[in-house]
């Protein structure tokens, strides 16, 4: 699976893959994603998702034999519940509905302990062929 | 003890604040008002979420539209007061064209003691075809609040 050249802009990249559930992505702290001092920027958290939101329905296709559909994001919603601090986040999608034309997928933002989330979005997707 | 405003020009803030995410992105100030903000996000191969159609990524644009309406947030409170993002929602109207920078305009439109109420919209030339509308709330962080 490839992350487009946003992915590198943010650091981030595919940190593990257990092969049923979507992969986890991973973004280091650093100066380029940092928003208030000390903390993670709101836009690149939203960022991060979007990429967990569309590796994991990339997956999802894919396990569908689908892998050649291509789709564009109709809208995002993100919730913010924690400041983002100087560590790695984590990231991770979950396809709820994967329908012919469209796909609902959420995805959740968690540095220590994935049960604290840091942020997390709904995405809603459009699937064409 | 409730913090009060602490009033800045946004121009000056946002072009000696280069760090960061902002600047990585190289987010720059174009206008401001009395409730609202509008940055440029250039146009950048780094920005690239579609390799194949040449399109940006859609998190560069949630994070211009959260600056834009967070700098509006401020314009309509009179100056800087501590606050974090509760919630955005984005909805893609259509692609921004490859090769154009996107405008981003946030407007606060309703401020509560704890609660900021924003809208805004991201163009890529012309205001009337947007490529987003963004709607959330900021709410402040601040001690005494």
């Amino acid at each position: 699976m490839k992350l487009p050249p946003y992915a590198a802009l943010l650091g981030a990249s595919i940190g593990s893959e257990d092969g049923t559930a979507a992969p986890v992505l991973a973004m280091p702290f650093g100066n380029d994603v940092t928003g208030r001092p000390g903390f993670v920027h709101g836009g690149a958290l939203a960022g991060l998702l979007e990429l967990a939101a569309i590796t994991a329905l990339e997956h999802a296709l894919a396990a569908e034999a689908r892998g050649e559909a291509g789709f564009k994001p109709v809208n995002v919603t993100v919730d913010f519940m924690r400041g983002g601090r100087e560590k790695l986040t984590r990231a991770q999608g979950h396809v709820s509905r994967l329908g012919s034309r469209i796909a609902n997928v959420e995805a959740v933002a968690w540095q220590d302990d994935r049960d604290r989330p840091v942020a997390a979005a709904r995405m809603n997707f459009l699937i064409s062929g | 003890m409730e913090m009060l405003p602490i009033p800045f020009d946004p121009k000056v803030f946002l072009t000696d604040c280069q760090d960061g995410h902002g600047g990585r992105l190289g987010i720059r100030y174009v206008a401001h008002g009395a409730d609202w903000c509008e940055l440029a996000l250039p146009f950048s191969l780094e920005l690239i979420g579609h390799p194949a159609r040449g399109v940006i990524a859609s998190g560069p644009i949630i994070a211009l539209l959260d600056m834009a309406t967070s700098v509006g947030v401020w314009m309509k409170r009179g100056g800087f007061l501590p606050h974090a993002t509760l919630d955005l929602r984005v909805d893609y109207l259509r692609p921004a064209t490859p090769g154009r920078d996107v405008i981003g305009r946030g407007e606060c439109y309703r401020l509560t003691r704890s609660i900021a109420f924003v809208r805004g919209i991201a163009h890529d030339g012309d205001a009337d075809d947007p490529v987003a509308h963004v709607a959330g709330t900021f709410m402040t962080t601040g001690a005494g609040v």
